[in-house]
Parts: structure tokens; sequence; C-alpha cells
């Protein structure tokens, strides 16, 4: 058994066939991640005694001859912006570093419930803002493939961890691409799916019409079982929605032949780079698999990028209004109860505790929001929103999937953009469509440029269509030969 | 010029953020590129769309209402047990009124 390259199918079979015991794997995966972390700083904390709490009720299952659920004995990770109770849940912020949960997000009951074993919390970008992992008040991520890279973001801890081999499968969550992009930059498989298919109850909220509990695993099976596992109508979130989950493994059939599929121009024009080539030869493979590719246009994409980011930072300004130092663990130090006003003492928390990027971030939205402005910027970039889902709703009466890349170029220097907040802004343009669409989509790995820097092709579907898109990506993967690639 | 440094200082009051002058310098830099990046919007003609407000809604819209049932709630010492400064089963806060 190698832990680094171990699939979801290869825990079951190992435990079925008593090669090892969940309590075992779970003691074997929490050693190799806690040696393999600091090349990487993927984890931000680990919590040994709850894994090894899981694991023991995989094995009384395993000897009671009970069902250990689809997911029994799975080492996971998750990432810092979904909570869990008792383990400390810092969102990769300094004013969130002590704040231990009182709850668990619905996303973790449901992987428990069906016998995951999570190991530890993963880095991040401060409150999931960022495309590189370098906005984390605890250091930023290394990618496993090149550690002077960086593994994209904002889940990237979570992205690192899977390729690194330290949790077989992980959580994220994709705002604007914060699970496609570090997952085309690490070589492993990440899904954001439907808005609304997997209960946001427990993820810290960052921009809550584009918010998405996302995954990654190392294979396309890997990843559809995990996000069939979570999915599916809460209570305690009123967003998730009631149409039911289909088994999405269970359609993993390879029948792709005569699907139709599109490449949006806009996505394509310019795309000079190495990245490019490998999309191109994906393509090809698409085409020799029988699928009927053709060229489509999505006319607003050209808006997305100004849109997004006037209606991800108003919902962010208003959303991170809760950490005042009243509720949150943190509380500006000079502050002396009978002495300060209570808005000095909101202002001084939120200045010392909030790093760059979500200070520019609530900077941005406070003011889109502000009197005179509202209609310019927040209204109308609503409007462009309505366009570009228009653009796919059109798009998707003429073909049943969209190919596309990821990210104009694979994983950057770290250090590289980080001065360029707009230059960062603008590598986002072909994963937040998607979300602003709220269409299911995903990278899945397509090859490796001439440095050996992971590309990743993605695919977009119809709403509610990740069977159809996990079928076409599960079908591409195992054609290429790029299941466990990294 | 599309935000001045008084501008930048006015938002972060709204906002509650206290912030340096070089913060602010930075701020007012970066801002100005962003908001001036976003003036592409302004060439299109969306007199005609209807601002997307709702994302994805397929249910009908009652779907969400369900029986009034008790059930256990948080509680006093699990909600506080993150404040900062808590006492008697409240956060404390600096004094908001004057006696």
């Amino acid at each position: 058994m190698s832990i680094a390259t171990l699939t979801i199918e290869q825990v079951q079979t190992g435990l079925a066939a008593h090669e090892f015991s969940a309590v075992e794997l779970a003691r074997s995966a929490l050693e190799f991640a806690q040696a393999e972390n600091p090349k990487t700083n993927a984890y931000l904390h680990f919590c040994s005694e709850r894994a090894l709490a899981a694991a023991e009720r995989v094995d009384k299952k395993i000897a009671a001859g009970e069902d250990l659920g689809p997911l029994g004995g799975v080492p996971l990770a998750v990432k810092d912006v979904i909570v869990t109770k008792g383990v400390r849940t810092t969102c990769g912020s300094r004013l969130l570093e002590h704040y231990i949960p009182p709850y668990d997000a619905t996303a973790v009951v449901r992987l428990e419930q069906a016998g995951a074993v999570i190991l530890g919390k993963t880095n991040c970008d401060e409150f999931a803002m960022g495309s590189s992992n370098e906005n984390s008040a605890f250091g930023p991520v290394r990618n496993p493939v090149a550690l002077d890279r960086v593994p994209g973001g904002s889940s990237g801890g979570s992205a690192a961890a899977v390729a690194q081999g330290t949790a077989v499968a992980a959580l994220g969550s994709d705002t604007g691409g914060s699970v496609r992009q570090p997952a085309s930059f690490c070589g492993v498989v990440g899904v954001t799916p439907t808005y609304g298919r997997v209960s946001r109850y427990g993820l810290v909220a960052f921009a809550s019409s584009l918010d998405h509990i996302g995954n990654f695993g190392r294979t396309v099976r890997d990843a559809a079982l995990l996000l069939e596992t979570m999915a599916g109508r809460d209570e305690c979130d009123a967003t998730s929605a009631f149409a039911p989950v289909p088994s999405y493994t269970a359609q993993l059939d390879g029948k792709v032949a005569g699907l139709k599929i599109g490449l949006p121009r806009e996505y394509f024009e310019g795309l000079a780079s190495q990245s490019g080539d490998r999309i191109h030869e994906a393509v090809a493979l698409l085409k020799k698999l029988g699928c009927e590719v053709r060229e489509i246009s999505l006319p607003a994409t050209k808006y997305a990028v100004p849109c997004y980011y006037i209606i991800a930072t108003a919902e962010a300004s208003s959303n991170l209004a809760r950490y005042d130092g009243v509720r949150y663990t943190t509380r500006a130090k000079n502050t002396r109860p009978d002495e300060d006003t209570l808005s000095e003492m909101y202002r001084a928390t939120r200045g010392e505790g909030f790093g760059a990027e979500c200070k520019r971030r609530i900077m941005l939205g406070t003011y889109v929001l502000s009197h005179g402005y509202y209609d310019a910027y927040y209204l109308k970039a609503q409007k462009v929103r309505a366009l570009i889902a228009e653009d796919f709703r059109k798009a998707f009466t003429e073909v049943d999937a969209i190919v596309a890349p990821v990210s104009p170029f694979p994983a950057f220097k770290i250090g590289e953009k980080v001065d360029d907040p707009l230059e960062m802004y603008l590598s986002d343009i072909y994963t937040i469509t998607g979300d602003l669409a709220g269409i299911p989509c995903m990278s899945v790995p397509c090859g490796k440029t001439s440095e050996g820097l992971p590309v990743g092709m993605q695919i977009l579907a119809r709403h509610f269509d990740e069977a159809g898109m996990f079928r076409l990506a599960d079908a591409f993967e195992k054609a290429g030969g790029f299941a466990g690639s990294n | 010029m599309k935000i001045t440094e008084p501008e930048v200082r006015y938002v972060a009051g709204l906002a509650n953020l206290m912030l340096t002058d070089s913060e602010i310098a930075r701020l007012r830099k970066d801002m100005d590129e962003i908001l001036t990046h976003m003036d592409a919007l302004s060439e299109l003609d969306t007199s005609a769309v209807e601002p997307m407000a709702q994302v994805l809604y397929q249910s009908e819209e009652t779907a969400t209402l369900r029986e009034d049932e008790l059930i256990p709630p948080l509680g006093n010492e699990a909600a506080l047990a993150n404040a900062p400064l808590a006492g008697s089963g409240y956060y404390k806060v600096p004094k908001v009124i004057e006696r």
C-alpha cells in the first residue's frame, strides 16, 4: 500500500481484503501527512483524535460485518473555511486564529456519516480571497509538483494535499474558480457543482450568490463519489436545491460518442501558451472518442471579470462585516472596555485583523454599494451577470457540454504576481463565468508543459447535469491515461 | 482619477476599517486601477435586461416552508465560547450609551 497514490477504490478493496484496518490506514496517513507537510504547508492543523475515532467506528463495522458506507475509512482533508465542531477553523485569517466552531458543516456531517476519516484542515487564501494561496495569514502553500510555485487558490492547500498524497480526496470551496484553478495547477481533479447542489451550511460566507462547496480527487470517479455523497437538499441551507441526487459513479459508462461539445471562441483567442497546446490536444482526443466538436460563442465573456469583481466584493463587504471583535475570538488588543468607543473597537479590530487582499475587497465592495454608485456598479453588474447566464443557456440548446481552458497559464512562481492585484483578478477569466451562471464545471488533468507543470481542461455543463459532466471527464481521463497523473 | 485619498478614507469609515496612511495610498492606487477596469461594463447597453437577483431556484416558492418544530438550540454557553469578552451570559463590548 502506498498512501501517496491511494484511490478511494483501493482503500475499499484493501479494507475488504483485511490488508489493513481503518485505524492502521488513518495512523499511517496522519504520520505521512505530518511528515510531508513542512514541504508544502498544505495543512494548517491536523485533527488526529477525530480521525482515529472515525476510523475506529469503521473498524467496528468491519468486525460486525456491517456496510461501511461509500467512503468507509477514506482519509480526507477539509479546507479551513468549512467549519468543524471542536476543531479550529481559521479561514486562513489572523482574525479567526483561535476560532473553535460549535457545529459541523452539513457536508462534513454527510462525509463522516459515509465513513470518511477527516485528517485535518487545509490552508487557503484568507476568507477564500485569492488565486495563488499567497493571501493566507499562515504562509503560502507550495505546489508539490514544483515547490517554488503556487498551488493556485484559494483552495490551494486542499489541491496540494491531494497532489502530494497527504489526503486521498479533499473539500474546497469555489466562488470564482477556487477549486478548478488549483486543481489544474496541481494536476488533480477539481469539481464545482451546480449552485445549490451542496449545502453551504457551515461554509464561512464570502460571496453568497457565488459560493459553492466543491471537491478534489485523484480520479474523476473519486471526485464523483465524494460529490454524490454530500450533495442534496439540506434544511439548514435555504438555497440548497431540492433536485434529487442521482448516482454519478453509476453513470461512468464511457458512452460519449455523439456528444456535442462546444468550444467557446472567446476562451481560445490569444491562448498561445503551452496550456493552450494541451487543451487543443485534449480536444483532438475528444474527437477521437467520437464527440462532435464545434465552435460556439459566449459574447459576454469579456465583461465577466469586472462583473464578477463587483458582485463578489459587494457581497464580501457585507458578509465580512460580522468580524467586528464582538463574537469571533479576536478583538484589537489596545481596546479597553470602559474607555474606547464601540466604533473604535470595530475599526481597530478589523484594521489589525484583515490582511491586505481582504481589505482591498472590503473597500471595493463598500465603494460599489455606497450611495450614488450602486446603480452604476452593483445593479449594472447584476444585469451583465444575466447576460452571461443567458449566453450559457443559449449555448446549451446547441451543445451538451462546453470545453475550455481553466487558466491562461500553468502554476506561476511564488511572489510573481503578488504586487499586481488587477493582473491576478484577470487570470480568473475562464473560471468565474461558471460561478456567475451557477452551472456545474470541473477541471480534469490533460497533460503537462515541457517544464512538467500540470494543465487542466475545464468541462462546463447544464444546471444539475453533473452526471453528464463526469461521464465525459471519466472517458477523457481513461482515454488519455491521466488518472493520478500529477 | 476614479478615486481620491479623502474618498478612500470615507469608504474606510463606512467599512469600519482602520487603515494606515501607507495602506490608504496603496488602496487608492489599486482601487483606481480596478474601478477603471470595471468601467468596461458601461459600454454595454443593459436597459432591456432584468438584473439577475436569483441564481437558480427551481422549486415552488413555498418549498422551503416546514413544520414549526422545536429543536434544541445551540445554547448560551456554546454561543459565547468564542467571544473575546463575555459576562453574565452576554457579549461584552465598550460602552455605547452614556449615562
